[in-house]
Formats: C-alpha cells, structure tokens, sequence
C-alpha cells in the first residue's frame, strides 16, 4: 500500500482487538489490526472461515464495541463513543449490508428502504421519492410493494443496498453481500457497488470469499487468525 | 422523533394483525370478565339493599313451627288465635303495631285475565307495619274488617297482569269464586332478591275467613307481623313474644318452642352478606380471569421477543438510537393495551347493562372496579410489551442481531 499524499484516511485502527466472552471461555478473535482506508478505496477483506472478517466489519461498521486498541473515523475517537453516538454516526455516515440481508420481515421493499431516512428526519415526501429512487437504481422500480418473502435473495440484497445507500453514507459496509447468491445476480450486485463506488465516491469494504468479487476491488486485504495476513493494492480486473 | 415514533408504533401494530389481535383479546377478556361480574355482583347487593328498607323499620315476624325454610314441619302445630294477636298488642313494650297475617293462594280472573296469586287476609294497620304505601285509591278500613266486606286492595304486579292499562279502581275481580271490588292500589315496592313483593291482594281478615275460605275457626292465623318502635330493641321484644307465646300456648320448660320469632332485618342481612360472599367469589373469579388474560399477554410477547430483539438490531444497525426504538415499543403496547382495555370496559359495559334489565338489577357504574382492571391489564400489557425492548435496545446491534 502505497498512501498518496491527496488521499484522506477515513479509517484508522491501530492495534484493535476484540475477545468474545470470559474467564476460560474468553476467545480472542482479533489481536491488534492495524489498518489505514481512504476515502473512496474499495477494498476486499478475504481469509478462512472464523479467521475474524466479519468481527472486524463489525466493529469497523460500529455495529460492536472494540474490546481494545484504537479505531479512528474521519477523526472521531469511535471506541470512546457511547452506543447512543455510535447510533448517530451510523445514522450519518456509514451503511451496512449483511450476509443475511436482514430486512424488516411483513414490511415493503420501499418502506424498509425508507426506514434509514425516516431515523434521519426526512419528510414523508422526500423519504418516498428518495426510496423509489434507490429502489430504482438497484433495478426493483416495480416491486416496491413486495414484502421480503415475496422477493428472490438477489432481489433481497438489492433491497438491502438500496436502504445502505439511500442515505448517501460516506462509508459502505458489506459483509459477504453476495454470498447467497448465484453468480449472475452477484454479477449486478458488484456492479452495482463499483458503480456506487465510481460515481458517487463511497468507501466500500467488503468480505468475501469468491476471488471473482474481490477481483472488482482495488486492495485486497486478507485476515487470519485475528491478524492481516496480507495488503495488496491491484487493478480492478472485473470491470 | 414522537410523531415518528408514532409512525412507526402503528405500522408495527398493523403489520402483525395476529399479535395485536391476540394481546388485544387477552386484555379485551381480562378487563371485560372482572367489570361485568364485579358490577353484577355490586347490583345484586344494592338490590338487597333497597329490599332491606322496603321492609320498613324493625319487623318481627312470627310463625309457627321452629325454624326457616320448606323442610320445617309445621304438621300438628297450632296456628295462632286473634286473641294472641290482641294479647301482644297489649302486653308487649316497645311495639308500634300488630297485625294478623293469613296467606292463601287463589285464582283471580278480571274479563280474560287470569292470574294465580297469594291473598293475604290481615287487618288495616298490616300496611303500615310492612310500608306498604298506597298508590291509588283507599285501604280498607276497620268497617270493613267488621263486616267482612268485599273489598280487595291490589299490588302492582297483580294490578298489571289483569289489568294492564285499564283503570282497576271500582272494577270486580274474582278471587276463587267470590267476586271482590277493588278500593286500592299499593304502590310498587320492586322486585329484588326476595321475590316480587309486589304480586299480592290484600283483604280484610274477615273477608278472608268468611268469603273466600268460607271457614273461620279461633286457630287460623299463620302469621303475626309485628312492627317496632323507633328505638326499641329487637332481640329484647322478641324475647318478651317469645315468654308470652310460650305461657299462652302451655309449653312447659322442658320444650322446645313450637313457634319462630324472625327480625326481617336480621334475614336480610344475611341475605346481604351471603350475597357479599357470593360478590367476593365472582371478584375472586374474575380476578383469575384478568391474571390468565394478562398471562396470555406475556405469553404472546415473550413468543414475539426473538422476532423483536431482531426487529431492534435491524433498527439499531440502520442508525436508530436505543431511545428512538424505545419509544416506538413503548408507544406500540401502550396504544394495544389501551385500545384492548377500552374495547374491554365497553364490552363489560354493555353486557352488564343488558343484564342488569334483564334481571331487573338496577345498573350501578363502579368507576374503581373499570380503574383498576383496565389499569392491571393495561400495566401488563405496557410492561411485558417494553421490557424486552428495553433490554435489546442496550445490545449492541450484532449482539441484538445474533438473538435466538
Ligand atoms: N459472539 C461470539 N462469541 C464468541 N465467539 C465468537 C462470536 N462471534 C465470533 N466468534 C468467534 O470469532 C472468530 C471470528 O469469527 P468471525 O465471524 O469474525 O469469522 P469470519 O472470518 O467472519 O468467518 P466466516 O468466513 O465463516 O464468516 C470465530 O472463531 C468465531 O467462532
Ligand atoms: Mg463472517
């Protein structure tokens, strides 16, 4: 990684660490990450299965709390945040795609994909229009009314992306977003991401295991055993 | 952040139709079980109650015979004579009236109406001692005790069942088979738990004997109802009856009375407090009742929790803050326990006022009893509602997320 004097870090961690439980039980699933991003990287977390990819996202994501070390974000002090804060600054400035989609279940498509805007205080008109319009860009213009069970995984997903960046975060998070999903689907879905990328500038990180999406990202970086194994800047070959 | 919470409690509500449904019934039960029985129970009392002061002040009523009820043999006793009605009206202190009683059921017809009905002979001051009051016309009179007259005095019920619209005073009705003409009317003492008073004909105690049994022996009274003075003890007079009666009919020490002296007012309150007790078993009821309904309630909410935990980390994860989602669950079961509770109060509402006519019970609204079920049921509802939101919304997400 070679950091450019014109980008701006966005992430910092410095020796981070996360144990799951206690006493005899206690497990140390991350053991000091450190790591820089820039603004608009779009960057691939890969390793083995239990090697810490998903605790790492989530801590970068605020969505767990840090059991040591130091995670900055765009100059905030995030492991001194109360959960209240942490909320907020996910509200603001950060979305979150899951493995497991995780939409509201008996909820429409627009609605869910509103729900992020209606936390942020957007009129009810804006919150509609906005929502058709993500909805729209993930190609689901006519399923607006269909509740989760009445949708594909892939069209699920596309869902759950359109309520990540409905609120234009800064940052992007996705936790193996194709992982349930055939290869074409996972086609547009990465595309979808490297368009969000490009066009609107997001930071995206994403975990994965299939080398063909982490082939759309430009650094690749690989975890084992709670420790970055590897940090590898390249070209973007899908594209 | 209220107008949203608002929103979204509501979105939440409608979504799950069986949820709410179901915490909804549990409430809807609990609150309309408790209501009804508690104000049913409250009507049947104040219908006790008002029977205790239509019976006038202290009554004693004297029968013969020992004891109360149906399976008290009265075979072989002797009846009482005029002369002992006379003898208590002299000698006993503290009495403000005494009348001879001898009922007798009759068919009594006016044109097509027929009715069958219990014809009391007594003398004039019978009304005064039982509060009769009159409504229409006059009573009889000691002239008409002394000849024997014709003459009947009507209480509502029967007035209305042979009746009906039409004008009875004057008119001839027959009692058996003597025709009678009717002088007066009483006016309705109501119908409560000791029966319908108000289905009788009165007659003087001569007309009676001579007219309509067509016998008359020194041995035919049934009954002695006396009346006290304001301030005169109970117990002490009915003692003093009970020494006189004993002397006059030669009981020697070694026996038992062959005669009951009861204070009306004694029996209606025993009337009143085994409807109490029966009050306080329909409470006791009822209160289970509210106690299943509230567990049903927490029953369906702890089933809901491991959706929910997951409802909260979607919420968190997407940037709401603990407060935000404690606010829509606590505005969600508020409005459901609400709603459930006021559906209930109108349901017990309704069906306590149909019943409440149907059985003649006047309705009494009791606002504690509405207060307090739909205030149990309603804190039942709120608390089993938020308590497990309150402890997701402290999770992280992940944490909440992960719930099983
Ligand atoms: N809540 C938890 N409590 C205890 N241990 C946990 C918990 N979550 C994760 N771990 C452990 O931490 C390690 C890292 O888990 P993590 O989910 O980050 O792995 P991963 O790299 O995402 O794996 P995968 O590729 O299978 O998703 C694993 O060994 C896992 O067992
Ligand atoms: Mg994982």
């Amino acid at each position: 990684m070679t950091p450019d004097a014109h980008l701006t870090p966005v992430i910092q961690l410095r020796g981070l660490t996360k144990v799951y439980g206690h006493g005899a039980a206690a497990f140390t699933a991350l053991r000091g990450i450190d790591l820089t991003i820039h603004r608009g990287e779009f960057v691939a977390i890969m390793g083995p299965s239990g090697s810490g990819k998903s605790t790492l996202m989530n801590l970068l994501g605020c969505l767990d709390s840090p059991t040591g070390g130091h995670y900055d974000y765009t100059g905030i002090a995030v492991e001194k945040l109360s959960l209240n804060q942490r909320s907020l600054l996910r509200r603001h400035a950060m979305g979150f795609i899951f493995q497991g989609y995780n939409l509201l279940p008996r909820t429409s498509a627009l609605e869910n994909v509103e729900l992020p805007l209606l936390y942020r205080g957007v009129s009810r008109r804006d919150r509609r229009e906005l929502a058709a319009q993500a909805l729209d860009s993930v190609g689901l213009a006519t399923k607006l009314k269909n509740t989760p069970a009445e949708m594909s995984g892939g069209q699920q997903q596309r869902v759950a992306i359109a309520r990540a960046v409905v609120t234009n975060p800064s940052t992007l998070f996705a936790d193996e977003p194709t992982g349930n999903l055939d290869s074409i689907t996972t086609r547009e879905v990465m595309e979808l991401l490297t368009q969000l990328n490009h066009e609107r500038g997001i930071t995206i990180l994403l975990v994965t295991h299939e080398d063909d999406v982490a082939a759309y990202s430009h650094r690749t970086i690989r975890v084992k055993d709670g420790l970055i194994d590897s940090d590898r800047l390249h070209t973007p070959s899908a594209a | 952040m209220i107008l949203n919470a608002f929103l979204l409690a509501l979105r939440e509500i409608r979504r799950n139709r069986t949820r709410t449904l179901l915490t909804a019934l549990g409430i809807i039960i609990g609150v309309s079980a408790v209501v009804s029985l508690v104000t049913l129970g409250g009507a049947a009392k104040e219908a006790v109650r008002g029977q205790i002061s239509s019976l006038g002040s202290n009554l004693l009523i004297i029968r013969p015979g020992n004891g109360v009820g149906p399976r008290v043999s009265t075979a072989g006793v002797p009846l009482f004579t005029a002369q002992d009605v006379t003898i208590i009206g002299e000698q006993i202190y503290g009495i403000a009236g005494v009348a001879p009683v001898r009922s007798t059921s009759f068919n009594t017809i006016y044109r097509q109406h027929a009715r069958r009905t219990a014809v009391t002979g007594t003398t004039d001051n019978y009304f005064a001692i039982n509060n009769w009051q009159l409504a229409q016309g006059r009573l009889f009179d000691a002239a008409d005790l002394r000849t024997g007259a014709a003459v009947c005095v009507l209480g509502d019920t029967v007035r209305r069942e042979l009746f009906g619209d039409a004008d009875p005073l004057g008119a001839k009705i027959r009692i058996g088979k003597t025709p009678c003409t009717v002088i007066g009317l009483l006016a309705s003492k109501g119908q409560a738990g000791l029966g319908d008073q108000d289905d009788t004909i009165v007659v003087p105690m001569t007309t009676l004997q001579r007219r309509l049994v067509g016998q008359q022996s020194i041995n035919d009274i049934s009954q002695i109802a006396v009346s006290l003075r304001e301030g005169s003890d109970p117990q002490a007079t009915s003692a003093d009856i009970t020494r006189l009666l004993r002397e006059r009919r030669n009981l020697q020490p070694n026996q038992e009375n062959d005669f009951s002296v009861f204070d009306t007012r004694q029996i209606a309150d025993t009337l009143g407090s085994s409807i109490a007790i029966m009050t306080a078993l329909l409470s006791a009821v009822a209160a289970i009742s509210l106690i299943v309904g509230g567990i049903g309630i927490m029953n369906i909410m702890l089933v809901a929790v491991t959706e929910r935990t997951r409802e909260i980390g979607i919420r968190l994860s997407i940037g709401a803050t603990a407060q935000e989602v404690l606010l829509q669950f606590l505005v969600e079961a508020v409005t459901l326990s609400c709603v459930g509770g006021l559906i209930g109060l109108v349901l017990a509402f309704g069906a306590t006022y149909g019943l409440a006519a149907l059985t003649h019970l006047s309705f009494v609204f009791d606002p504690q009893i509405n207060l307090i079920a739909f205030g149990f049921s309603a804190a039942i509802g709120v608390i089993f509602g938020f308590a497990p939101a309150r402890r997701a919304a402290r999770l992280d997400p992940v944490d909440a997320l992960r719930h099983e």
